[in-house]
Order: C-alpha cells, then structure tokens, then sequence
C-alpha cells in the first residue's frame, strides 16, 4: 500500500490562513490502512486545523470533515459535489495522487496535502511500515528471490553487495539488513544460488519515471 | 491577574471508582482543587484523542488524562492505549508551539488513595504556571 505521514500541523494551519470553511477529506484506502488520513485521522486533523485557527485568533474555522472511498477514482471524486458551495479549500488527507486528482477535476477548488506521501510499503508489525517497492516500472524480483534490491539496497545495485554490509547490516543503517545479503541467504535455501551468478544488464531508468511522467493504457479496458 | 483554570480529568472508571464515591465535599476535603472537573470514561483505552481536544476547544486551559498502572490495568492495554493517545496530541501541540505539558498523563493504581488528587494538584499548579489557554483569545494572554 500507499505509506504516508501526517505534516506538522502549523504547516497545515499555516496552508489554510484565509480560508474560512473547509472540508478536511480523507480516503478509506491505503492511508486508511496506515492510519494517516481515514476517518479517525481526519476528526483528529479537524480538531487541530480549529485549535490552529483559534491560537491566531480571527474568524471561527468551520469544518466539513468526510472521506471517500477513494480519492483516485472519478466515481468518488463526484461525492464532492454533495459539499458544493460549503468550503473554501479541501484538506486533503489522500496520499499524493487524491490531491493530484482532486486538482485535476475540480480546476476551480484549492485543494491542500496534508500527508507526506512516503513510500509503498507494508505493515513490517503494528505501527510500522516498511518499504518494500520503489515503482520502478520494471520489476526484477524473479532475478532475486522475491526481495527487491532497487528499493531495499541504499545505493540500488543490481549485481551483489557493495562490500561495505557487516554482519549482515547495511553500512548505511546498521538498522536495515543488506538486502543483498537477504537474496543470497533465500536463494541458497530455495537451492538456487547458482541463479545469482548471472550478471544483470546495465539498466533502463526511463520505465522509473527518469523519462517523464508515466501512464498505462488497456486497450482492453478503454471505452 | 487571578487566573484559575479550567482543568478537565478524563479518568478511566476504575481508576476513579472508590474516589468518585466519595461527595464533592470530601473530594475538595482530600485537596482536589475546585476549579478541577472529573469526566469518568469506561476505560482509558477509550480516551481518544478527539476527546482530549475536544476539551481544549471547549476552553480547558489543561487536560489530565488519569488511568491504571499499566502492568496492573483493569483491561490489560487500556492505559498503554490512552498514554500513546495522549502522546500523540502532545506532539501536536508542540508542533502548533504549545505547551505539551498542557495534556498531562498521569498512570496510578486501582481504588482509592492520594495519588489520584495529587495528579490533578500537579496538573492544576502547572497550568497556573502556564497562564491561560493559548487557545482562548487568540493565542493573547
């Protein structure tokens, strides 16, 4: 899933100093999940973005707070309608994609972040989340056991360890493992290590996102 | 200027059970400060954070979250649950530039004893320490 955090709140009160009514707009999907930006984080945030106002003093922040199933689908995005007239700017609590979609079909809102987007991840334990994807558009994971060296390996290589790993940590973080260390212990116990042996090609970044924006097209699915 | 403030003591309903049944009069006798309102929750672990600003909205100058012992908790995780709540809106805060001492979290054992009124003494002497809300009045002292 889509990982995010929370901004600060002055960053937050400080996007919204002249706006009087706003609708504070979560999604039930990944930021649900990761407790960012669901239902709970949004009565939180509400709370806040009023406490904020009220330390400036000035007009009374009033707030719509609601989420929607998801803030990257145009079906949802046309619930909006339904708070029309009632807000000046949308908070949104979407990763970067909701706000991004929000801007796109509703050119006449302003609408506002109020995560950081951080990486896709999983739940490593309660509480944690873990990187575990870069969406680097060329997925390699059948070279390497399952485990993915272009996000899980600091300098991304492609061919083994730096040789700078100990003990199995990386020089980087004593915190993370060396990924590359995880490939070679898992494909030795799959009885496969002779795979590693192959030498991967110089690497074409441009399915990364390094050749512009990307987008996928299904004819199949197109009407 | 005579400031006494608004405190309000968000209490897990067994940590309070034997002081609540006590009479006002015996309370304010014990040393609970008048100026202190006691709301009593089912559990800590219901103390939300939502519940905590709330009574910062409604113009409490501080808030004094009371629950069990963690390690003797009446329903095991209740008072672990309500101190990471009550972390969490003290970060907040201190991102907004208030005080976090604001929100207090005050973890003491089952029944009746002095320990209970003393965290709302505690939480009373630092907030009169603090001033008013910065929440009231625009932020104006």
């Amino acid at each position: 899933m889509i990982i995010a955090e929370r901004k600060p709140v002055n960053e937050i009160v400080s996007m919204i100093r002249d706006a009087e009514r706003i609708l504070v707009l979560g999604c039930r999907g990944c930021v649900s999940v990761c407790s960012a930006g669901g239902r709970r984080e949004v009565d939180i945030l509400a709370s806040l973005l009023r406490l904020g106002r009220m330390k400036e003093g000035g007009k009374k922040l009033k707030t719509i707070e609601a989420t929607l199933v998801r803030q990257c689908d145009r079906e949802y995005i046309e619930e909006m309608d339904q708070w029309d007239g009632e807000y000046d700017a949308v908070v949104s609590m979407a990763c970067g994609v909701g706000v991004n979609f929000i801007a796109n079909l509703r050119p006449n809102v302003r609408v506002y972040p109020a995560v950081n987007t951080t990486f896709y991840g999983a739940s490593a334990e309660q509480g944690v989340w873990s990187e575990q994807c870069a969406g680097c558009g060329n997925c390699i994971l059948h070279f390497t056991g399952g485990l993915c060296p272009v996000v899980r390996c600091a300098k991304s290589l492609m061919n083994g360890p730096c040789g700078g790993s100990q003990d199995g940590h990386c020089e980087i973080n004593k915190d993370v493992s060396c990924i590359w260390q995880e490939i070679h212990d898992k494909l030795e116990n799959l009885g496969r290590n002779e795979e590693l042996d192959a030498i991967a090609p110089i690497r074409d970044w441009r399915a990364a996102g390094h050749g512009g924006p990307r987008k996928v097209v299904r004819e199949d699915l197109t009407v | 200027m005579n400031f006494v403030p608004d405190i309000q003591v968000l209490c897990c309903h067994y940590t309070s059970q034997q002081i609540l049944a006590e009479s006002k009069e015996d309370l304010r006798g014990d040393g609970l400060p008048e100026n202190v309102t006691i709301n009593r929750v089912a559990c800590g672990g219901k103390i939300r954070e939502t519940a905590i600003l709330s009574a910062l909205e409604s113009g409490a100058d501080g808030v004094c979250v009371v629950a069990c012992d963690p390690d003797t908790c009446h329903n095991v995780l209740g008072s672990k649950r309500a101190a990471k709540r009550v972390a969490a809106v003290r970060k907040s805060l201190a991102e907004m530039d208030v005080e976090a001492d604001r929100v207090g979290m005050f973890q003491v054992e089952r029944g009746f004893h002095p320990e209970f009124v003393r965290a709302a003494v505690e939480m009373n002497e630092k907030i009169m320490g603090f001033g008013p809300s910065p929440f009231k009045n625009g932020g104006k002292k």
